[in-house]
């Protein structure tokens, strides 16, 4: 088992954003994370890599969440964030070194002899190795998405938590994305949980689902046992299948 | 990879560029030393060494201990200004522009009025009651800055740092008004000044910033992080409140230092580590290194305009560095509104 949560409840500012959600994920898993917007998708998410306190066990990779330190954490579980952006003009190479934070050991740091490799490695994977030394600042949306989750790769996680990693990015750049993450999932030891709102891409890439709504979980399993055309109804009001297959006749003509 | 750390020979470049401008901030002044005077003078300093010559009493009790304190609330104030900048991700963080030099100043001219000192130390209860006011500055500061924008978005920080800044330094004037004779001349709190350093001065200094700023030192892999964003670097696995910690209670331990010994010295800390990321990029790693021999050059050459430009006339030093500063601050600022980002 990778990643289990257990009747995990999460509260913002006094009200109940979770309530009471459990969901389990094993090797070679993506789980995907779907609902309305203010379903609690993103705080579920934050609860899980401990951004924000949550009630309720959540387990990584067999050991409780909340007994790892930061960097045993970090070396299990990498997060890329939807608007991952610096504010300073790192080069690629650097944002990528940043994923080796938790695995430096020594004064200041200096010792990582697995460091460089493994760098190189992820700049390959994310295909910017030509642009290691460009600033980050300089890069289209899509490389700079790429750039970080090239950092994410670096930490060697266990587990990844994706936010809505290719919202803001067009269609090529969202296929290169999410064709990175499923190559990487189907290596030995790893998983991913991803928070999307493209149920599309939900159903093409997923191979488990959360349906969340206000808060509670709607329905948890495989992709095709979750997202039936009854549950989508009743979640969003509305034929949903009915409106997706609506919206893309128009392709057949093309 | 490239580029990590500062290198062997741009840590000579830097020893050799300040050692020059030292002697070049020694040799020059009211009075006019030749270089090899000034030499013989500090060969005295040396051991068995046996220095005299005409000018032996101006360098070595005038011109030597002043540099030395320019040259270390320089290297402290630059540095401390590259760590604030990183750990809340804002090239306008200072501690002029945040406010926290003035809360120093606060507490400093406090001590002094209600007579706080410690046994054994002269500079003591000054220092401390700066530090603390400086801490507490800070703190305020991002409390009202985080109630207001979780973000904590650039803007909102600065403009809260700004009305903070103005409210102290009212506060201040009234202290000086009311104060007689006993508290220095506003311009010293308000502008600075370095005109009454001596060693036991640069001796605390020095000490201040062996132990804040290496403790900033040791903290650069987690302000790369931080740079990204808190949560970002929680992600990677840094201890984000201890850094956080760290650096704060660093930061105003130097800038309350700095500015119980020379007053409020303004955009030091901003405009040097500016300037040095266009020259060595924003990794912490050599960013710091570098505002440390940076912020000590740039603030020995504004002393040095600041002494002569006008002399006989003394310019308050923050004068020098203000004019700068406030050509810097504008220019980054524009920028970052040309880029679009606030945060």
């Amino acid at each position: 088992m990778m990643l289990r949560a257990e009747h995990v409840s999460v509260g913002l500012g006094g009200k109940r954003i979770v309530e009471d959600v459990s969901f389990t994920v094993r090797e070679g898993e993506w789980l995907m994370l779907v609902g309305p917007n203010g379903a609690g998708k993103s705080t579920l998410l934050g609860a899980v890599s401990r951004a924000l306190p949550f009630t309720g066990e959540v387990e990584l990779c067999g050991r409780p969440l909340r007994s790892l330190s930061g960097s045993e954490l970090a070396r299990r579980m990498g997060v890329l964030c939807q608007h991952a952006t610096s504010t300073y003009a790192f080069t690629v190479e650097e944002v990528v070194s940043m994923g080796r934070y938790a695995h430096q050991r020594g004064l200041l740091g200096r010792s990582d002899p697995e460091g460089a490799a493994r760098v190189e490695e992820a700049l390959a994977a994310v295909g910017l190795a030509e642009k290691r030394h460009q600033s980050v600042l300089t890069l289209s949306g899509g490389e700079r998405q790429r750039a970080f989750l090239g950092q994410v790769l670096c930490q060697q996680p266990a587990v990844l938590l994706l936010d809505e990693p290719a919202n803001h990015l067009d269609l090529v750049y969202q296929k290169q994305l999410f064709e990175l993450v499923d190559a990487w999932r189907r290596k030995p030891g790893r998983a991913v949980v991803s928070v999307v709102h493209d149920l599309s891409l939900a159903r093409r890439w997923g191979t488990h689902a959360l349906l969340l709504h206000q808060g509670r979980s709607e329905g948890f399993g495989t992709v095709r046992e979750v997202l039936t055309r009854d549950a989508m109804a009743r979640v969003w009001q509305m034929d949903v299948a009915g409106w997706m297959l609506e919206t893309l006749e128009g392709w057949r003509e093309v | 990879m490239r580029n990590r750390r500062f290198r062997w020979w741009e840590y000579l470049l830097c020893v050799l560029v300040l050692t020059g401008v030292l002697l070049l901030c020694i040799c020059v002044g009211s009075v006019n030393v030749p270089l090899t005077d000034t030499l013989s003078a500090l060969r005295s300093l040396l051991p068995g060494g046996a220095g005299t010559g005409r000018y032996a009493a101006i360098i070595l009790s005038v011109r030597l201990p002043r540099v030395l304190c320019v040259a270390l609330v320089g290297a402290a104030l630059s540095l401390s200004g590259a760590a604030m900048q990183g750990l809340l991700r804002n090239p306008l963080a200072d501690g002029s522009t945040l406010g926290v030099s003035s809360g120093a100043s606060l507490g400093a001219a406090l001590a002094i009025l209600l007579g706080i000192s410690l046994p054994g130390f002269p500079l003591g209860g000054t220092a401390v009651m700066a530090m603390v006011f400086a801490m507490l500055s800070l703190l305020l500061l991002l409390s009202l800055a985080w109630a207001m924008d979780r973000s904590l978005a650039t803007h909102t920080i600065i403009l809260i740092g700004v009305i903070f800044s103005m409210f102290v330094s009212s506060l201040l004037s009234l202290l000086i008004t009311f104060s007689g004779e006993k508290l220095r001349t506003i311009t010293f709190w308000t502008m600075g000044s370095m005109a009454s350093s001596g060693y036991p001065q640069a001796a605390l200094l020095l000490g201040a910033l062996v132990v804040f700023g290496g403790a900033m030192l040791g903290q650069t892999r987690a302000l790369n992080a931080f740079a990204l964003g808190e949560d970002q670097a929680l992600h990677l696995g840094v201890s984000v409140r201890r850094v956080k910690l760290t650096v704060m209670v660093s930061v105003s331990c130097l800038i309350g230092v700095c500015v119980s010994i020379g007053g409020c010295i303004g955009f030091v800390g901003l405009a040097t580590p500016h300037i040095l990321r266009m020259l060595v990029g924003p990794n912490h790693a050599r960013l710091l290194p570098a505002s440390l021999f940076g912020g000590a050059v740039f603030l020995l050459l504004c002393d040095l305009l600041a002494r002569t430009a006008f002399a006989p006339l003394e310019l308050p030093i923050g004068v020098v560095t203000s004019i700068i500063g406030a050509f810097v601050f504008v220019g980054v600022f524009f920028r970052q509104r040309k880029a679009g980002g606030g945060a």
